[in-house]
C-alpha cells in the first residue's frame, strides 16, 4: 500500500528541470554520489596496489568487483522503494534460510563457516542480511504509526536477534554487530521513546560484566585486553596493533610516499590488504591522505543523510538513514580499531579493503539510496 | 478522521525524524573528530616515535643462549669448559649474491678449503630460517678488524662472539665426557614445544657420554633480549634483556691423575680400566684406549677426520669400559669360590687332586689347566684362588651347578647393567638354563658348568661390571651403583646402595684373604705386580680366550695373530684391610693377566692411594726387601 503524500508538488517531470537533473532522474542515479564513490574506489585501488605488494592481479580483481558492484548499484537504483518494501519479507526470510544453511553445510575458512557454495561460486549470506535486515525493519516500522509501540519494538528486536545470533554462530562477531546495529538504529530513527533507549542503555551496561565473564570466547576477551595494553603480548595478539600504529604513526603529515611504506612492503603489517589497509594508507600518504579519505567518506555520509531527510515516505527515510549510518559505522570501527582506539573486530574499510561480496553489498546499498533519492522527483506519478 | 490523523502523524514523524537525524549527525561528527584526533596523535604528535621505530629500526626478539655448565673432576680440575671464539657466519636469507660475498670474504681473511667445504655442505642442508651458518671459527683480532672495516660491503655477514665447548684434557676423558655436536634435524624432530624454545639460541647438544646424559642440566635456560636492528637486520643496540640461567656445573668422582696414570700404564695396548670408590660407588677412573680428541666434534668434525676414526681397526670411538663385553675368565673365581662356600658345596678343608686335566664322568673330553702339570695332589680353595687352579674349579662347577652359580653371580650385578650415569651401557651375559634355552635353543650341558666356573663359555662382562664385582668383594657384599657425577650445581648426588648380600663373615674372610694371597703370597699369580707396595692388595688375575683352542692343540702365542691372542684381565682392591679403591683392568690381546693387566692396576692403586695417604711411610726398605719377607722376584713361573 502506498501513501499518497504530497509534501511538495513538483512541476511536471521534465519541465523546469535542468538537463542534468533530467538524466539523473531518468537513470535513477545521483551523480554526486556516484562521483564520490568513484573517487573512493580509485583511491582504494591505488592503496590496494601498494598493500598487495604491488600485485597487479590483486588490483585487477578488485577492479572487476567494482565493475560488478557498480552494475549492481545501477540495478538496485532502478528498483522503486515501494517494490523494495513489498519484497522485504521475502528477502529477509530468504536470508535467514541461507544463514541456517551456512551453519549446516557451509564452507569454512579460518575456523569460520561463512560461505555457501553455489555452482562453484561462493558468497556470504551474512552480507545479504546486512541489507535485508534494515530493509525488513524499515518496512515493518515504516508502515506502522510512529513512534513504535512496545509490541513493535519487541518484534523488531526479534527480527534483529535472529540473524544476529545465526551470524555469531559462524562465528563472525563483527558482522553480527553490524547487522544488529543497522537494525536497531532504525528503531532510533523511527523515534523510539527515550525511555526505552535509557532502559536499553542500562541493560547493556549491566550485561557488560556477565558478558565478559561468560559470553565471550577467550580470544575475544584477549582482543580487548590487547587493546588496552598491546605491548604485553608484543609477539602474539598485540602484534597487529603495534605494527599498524607504527605504520600509521610513521607516516607523519604526508606519508613516506606511495609504495615506500617500510612496514607494509616488508611484510610487517598483517592483513595489510584487508582490515588493516588504512594503516598502509596512513604510512604512505600520511595524515593528509587519511584526512582526504575521511573527507570523502564524510561527504558520502552527508549526502546519504540529505537523501534520507528528503525522502518521501517513512520506509524510505528509515532505510536511507540506516544505510548511511551503517556506512559510518564501518568507517569509524575500522579506522578506530586499526589505530588502537577500539578492539580488533573484523570490519573492513568500506570500498577500500580487498574483498568481493562486501563491495557489491555496499554498492547495492548505495543503489537503494539513489533509488530513494530519485523517487522523490516522481511524486507526481502515483500508483 | 484517519486522514487527518495520518496527516498529522506524518508531520510529527518527519519532525521526529529530523531530530533524530540531527542527533545522529552530531554523534557522527563527534566520533569522526575523535578518529581524526587519534590519527593526528599518532601521525603528528607521536610521529617521531613511530617513525623511529619503523623507518630506520626494527625491534627483534633474540634468544640469548645460556652458558653450558662446566665439568670438573673431584679435585676441581676443569674437564669441560666454554671458550669464547669469534665466529664468522652468514645468514643465507640476507645475502643477495652468495658467490660474490664468499669471494670477498676470502680476499679479506684466510678461509681454509676444508672450512669452505664444510660451509657449502651446511648451506645445502636444512637449517632453521635466518639461522647463521658458520664459515670460520676462531677469528683473530686482525681478521675481525678487517671484516669490520668492510662491513658495508658484506650484507648478511656476521661476526659473533660465541661460547664454544672445549675439553682441556683432550682425549684423556673422551669416553666419559662424550662430546657436544651440532643440533641435527633428527635431534630437532625429537623436541617438544618447550625444548624447541630452550634450544633457540643454542647450536650444540650433547651427543654421547656425560654431555648427553646430563644434557638437560648442563644446558641451562635460554634468555631473551629485544634488540634494535636497522632495516638490514644488523643489531644496533639491546633494548632490554632477560638473562639466561647458566647450566649447572658437574663435579665428578673422577680423578685426573688416576685417569692419566691408567692411560699411561696401558701404554700402546688397547683396553679399558675402571676404578671405583669402594665406599660410595663413585667412578675414580674410566679409561678406554685408544681414545680420540672430542674437541674435533664440537664445531663439526671434518669428513676426513671422522672417517679416519670410524674406520680405524683399533676402534677409538668404541667405549670399551661400557660396551666392551669380554669373558671374565679367572677373575670370576673369587665369586664362584665364595658361592661354593656359601651354598655348602665345598668347605675349607675340601681338596682335590690336580693332575693338570679333568674329565667329566662318562665323557671323553679333557678339560685342561693352564699349568700342564697341574697344581698338586691336594689343592684346596685357597690355593685354587691363589694359583688360579682350573681343575679345582671344574670340579666345583660340576658340583654346584649353573643354578647356584647364576643366582649367586647375579647378586654381584653380573648379567645386568650397572646403571652408571652414562648412556649406552651394555649388560653382559651371566648365563642360566633359561638363558641358554632362549638364546641358543639348547638345554644346559654339564660341560657348560665347567666353563662357567672358570669364567669362560657364555659368560660376558663389561669392565664396568667387573669393577663393580671387585668393589662388591671389597665391601663384603655391599653392592653400590657406580656413579660418575658427585655433585650437580653444588648439590650432592647420594650414593646408591643396590643390595647388601647375606654371606657369612668367615666365608668373606677366607676368600678375601685368598685374594691377598694372589698378590702377596709365595705362589700368587700376581705377586710380581704387588712387589714393593706399601699397602696390601687383594686381587685376581684372569685370561679370556678370544679363539677357542681345539682339542689336543697347544696354545702357541707366536703363531696366533696379535688380535687373536687372549685378553689379559685383572680385578682387585686396596688396601686389603680397609678398601678404598677397586679396579678392573682389561688389556686386549695382552695374554697375561698377571704380567700385563695386574701391573696396570698396581700403578692405579699407587696413584690413588698416594694421593689420599700422602704421608704414609713406605713399608719397603732400601734393599728392596719388604717387611713381610716376601721374595723379591718370583721363581720363574710368572704368567698364569
Amino acid at each position: 500500500m502506498s501513501h499518497q503524500d504530497f509534501l511538495r508538488r513538483l512541476p511536471e517531470a521534465g519541465q523546469g528541470l535542468r538537463r542534468r537533473d533530467r538524466i539523473q532522474q531518468r537513470l535513477h542515479l545521483d551523480f554526486t554520489l556516484v562521483l564520490l564513490l568513484l573517487a573512493v574506489a580509485v583511491y582504494g585501488l591505488v592503496v590496494l596496489y601498494s598493500a598487495n605488494g604491488q600485485s597487479e592481479s590483486g588490483v585487477q580483481r578488485q577492479a572487476i568487483y567494482f565493475l560488478i558492484a557498480f552494475v549492481a548499484m545501477f540495478i538496485t537504483a532502478q528498483v522503486p522503494p515501494h517494490l523494495l518494501r513489498r519484497l522485504a519479507p521475502w528477502m529477509y526470510c530468504g536470508g535467514v534460510v541461507l544463514l541456517i544453511l551456512v551453519l549446516v553445510l557451509g564452507i569454512g575458512a579460518m575456523g569460520a563457516q561463512r560461505w555457501l557454495g553455489i555452482g562453484g561460486f561462493r558468497f556470504q549470506p551474512s552480507e545479504v542480511m546486512k541489507l535485508a535486515t534494515p530493509i525488513m525493519i524499515s518496512a515493518y516500522l515504516g508502515q506502522r504509526l510512529l513512534p513504535p509501540r512496545l509490541k513493535h519494538v519487541l518484534l523488531t528486536l526479534v527480527l534483529v536477534i535472529v540473524p544476529a545470533l545465526l551470524i555469531v554462530q559462524q562465528p563472525d562477531l563483527g558482522t553480527s554487530l553490524l547487522v544488529s546495529s543497522s537494525g536497531l538504529m532504525v528503531l532510533f530513527f523511527a523515534g523510539l521513546s527515550w525511555r526505552y533507549i535509557m532502559a536499553a542503555v542500562v541493560i547493556v551496561l549491566a550485561s557488560v560484566w556477565p558478558l565478559w565473564k561468560f559470553g565471550m570466547h577467550d580470544y575475544q576477551r584477549q582482543r580487548v585486553l590487547t587493546l588496552l595494553n598491546p605491548e604485553q603480548d608484543s609477539l602474539g595478539a598485540g602484534w597487529n596493533i603495534i605494527q599498524s600504529k607504527t605504520a600509521i604513526g610513521s607516516g607523519g603529515y604526508s606519508g613516506k610516499g606511495w609504495l615506500q611504506g617500510t612496514q607494509s612492503q616488508l611484510d610487517f603489517l598483517p592483513e595489510g590488504q584487508t582490515d588493516f589497509i588504512i594503516a598502509v594508507l596512513g604510512e604512505e600518504f600520511g595524515l593528509m591522505g587519511v584526512l582526504f579519505l575521511l573527507a570523502l567518506y564524510a561527504l558520502i555520509i552527508i549526502r546519504g543523510m540529505l537523501i534520507a531527510l528528503r525522502a518521501q515516505d517513512s520506509f524510505s527515510r528509515l532505510l536511507a538513514a540506516s544505510i548511511t549510518f551503517t556506512f559510518f559505522v564501518y568507517v569509524f570501527v575500522n579506522a578506530g580499531m586499526v589505530s588502537g582506539m577500539l578492539p580488533v573486530v573484523g570490519v573492513p574499510l568500506p570500498l577500500v579493503s580487498q574483498g568481493g561480496t562486501a563491495i557489491v553489498t555496499l554498492m547495492a546499498g548505495f543503489g537503494i539510496l539513489m533509488s530513494i533519492s530519485t523517487e522523490r522527483r516522481r511524486v507526481t506519478r502515483q500508483e | 478522521m484517519s486522514e487527518a490523523q495520518r496527516f498529522k502523524d506524518h508531520h510529527r514523524e518527519a519532525r521526529v525524524f529530523l531530530t533524530r537525524v540531527s542527533i545522529i549527525a552530531v554523534v557522527m561528527a563527534v566520533l569522526l573528530a575523535l578518529v581524526v584526533m587519534r590519527y593526528y596523535s599518532l601521525q603528528v604528535t607521536h610521529h617521531q616515535d613511530y617513525a623511529t621505530r619503523s623507518d630506520r629500526n626494527r625491534v627483534h626478539i633474540q634468544p640469548v643462549p645460556p652458558t653450558r655448565g662446566l665439568i670438573y673432576d673431584r679435585n676441581g680440575e676443569l674437564l669441560a669448559d666454554n671458550r669464547p671464539s669469534y665466529t664468522l657466519s652468514v645468514i643465507r636469507e640476507r645475502v643477495d649474491d652468495m658467490a660474490a660475498t664468499v669471494s670477498l670474504l676470502r680476499e679479506l681473511i684466510d678461509i681454509p678449503q676444508s672450512d669452505l667445504e664444510k660451509f657449502y655442505d651446511q648451506l645445502q642442508q636444512w637449517r632453521r630460517p635466518f639461522e647463521a651458518i658458520p664459515v670460520r671459527y676462531r677469528l683473530t683480532e686482525d681478521e675481525i678488524a678487517r671484516l669490520a672495516v668492510n662491513e658495508y660491503r658484506l650484507e648478511g655477514v656476521e661476526v659473533d662472539a660465541q661460547l664454544v665447548r672445549h675439553y682441556p684434557k683432550s682425549d684423556l676423558f673422551a669416553h666419559v665426557l662424550g662430546y657436544v655436536g651440532r643440533i641435527s634435524q633428527a635431534d630437532l624432530a625429537q623436541f617438544d614445544e618447550d625444548q624447541y624454545q630452550r634450544y633457540s639460541g643454542t647450536h650444540s647438544i650433547g651427543k654421547t657420554g656425560l654431555e648427553r646424559q646430563y644434557e638437560s642440566l648442563l644446558l641451562g635456560d635460554v634468555g631473551t633480549q629485544n634488540v634494535e636492528t636497522n632495516a638490514r637486520g644488523r643489531v644496533l643496540r639491546i633494548l632490554d634483556r632477560s638473562d639466561p640461567s647458566p647450566g649447572e656445573d658437574l663435579r665428578l668422582h673422577l680423578d685426573s691423575r688416576v685417569q692419566a696414570t691408567a692411560v699411561q700404564a696401558l701404554g700402546d695396548y688397547r683396553g679399558a680400566v675402571v676404578a671405583l670408590d669402594v665406599k660410595t660407588g663413585g667412578v675414580l677412573a674410566a679409561v678406554s684406549m685408544p681414545s680420540f680428541d672430542p674437541n674435533l666434534f664440537v664445531t663439526g668434525i671434518s669428513f676426513r677426520d671422522y672417517r679416519g676414526l670410524n674406520q680405524s681397526l683399533d676402534l677409538p670411538l668404541y667405549n670399551r669400559f661400557l660396551q666392551g663385553q669380554y669373558p671374565p675368565g679367572s677373575t670370576i673365581k673369587p665369586v664362584v669360590g665364595l658361592a661354593g662356600l656359601h651354598y655348602d658345596v665345598v668347605d675349607r678343608e675340601h681338596t682335590i687332586r690336580d693332575p693338570g686335566w679333568y674329565r667329566l664322568p662318562g665323557d671323553d673330553r679333557f678339560y685342561r689347566d693352564w699349568k700342564r702339570s697341574g697344581h698338586g695332589p691336594r689343592v684346596d680353595l685357597r690355593q685354587a684362588v691363589v694359583e688360579s687352579c682350573d681343575i679345582y674349579y671344574y670340579d666345583l662347577g660340576h658340583r654346584m651347578g649353573v643354578d647356584s652359580i647364576h643366582e649367586f653371580g647375579v647378586q654381584f650385578g653380573l648379567g645386568s647393567r650397572t646403571g652408571v650415569d652414562i648412556p649406552s651401557e651394555r649388560g653382559g651375559i651371566w648365563p642360566s638354563r633359561e638363558w641358554k634355552r632362549n638364546n641358543r635353543g639348547l638345554p644346559w650341558f654339564p660341560g657348560d658348568n665347567l666353563n662357567l666356573a672358570i669364567g669362560q663359555g657364555y659368560a660376558l662382562t663389561t669392565p664396568m661390571q667387573l669393577a663393580q664385582v671387585s668393589a662388591t668383594l671389597a665391601s663384603r657384599g655391599r653392592r653400590m651403583r657406580p656413579q660418575m657425577v658427585a655433585q650437580v650445581g653444588g648439590r650432592d648426588m647420594m650414593p646408591v646402595e643396590e643390595a647388601q648380600m647375606d654371606v657369612a663373615e668367615e666365608d668373606w674372610d677366607y676368600v678375601l684373604s685368598a685374594m691377598v694371597g694372589v698378590m702377596h703370597g709365595e705362589r700368587g699369580t700376581a705377586r710380581r705386580a704387588a712387589y714393593g707396595a706399601d699397602y696390601q692388595i687383594a686381587g685376581k688375575t684372569g685370561t679370556a680366550q678370544v679363539v677357542a683352542i681345539p682339542q689336543g692343540e697347544e696354545y702357541d702365542s707366536e703363531a696366533l695373530q696379535e688380535r687373536q691372542r687372549d685378553h689379559a684381565l685383572f680385578i682387585g682392591f686396596a688396601p686389603a684391610d680397609n678398601p678404598e679403591i677397586a679396579v678392573a683392568v682389561i688389556v686386549e690381546n695382552g695374554e697375561s693377566g698377571s704380567g700385563v693387566a695386574a701391573p696396570v692396576a698396581r700403578k692405579v692403586f699407587d696413584a690413588y692411594l698416594r694421593e689420599i695417604y700422602p704421608l704414609a711411610e713406605p713399608v719397603v726398605d732400601e734393599k728392596g726387601q719388604s717387611e713381610s719377607g716376601e721374595g723379591v722376584i718370583g721363581d720363574g713361573e710368572i704368567s698364569e
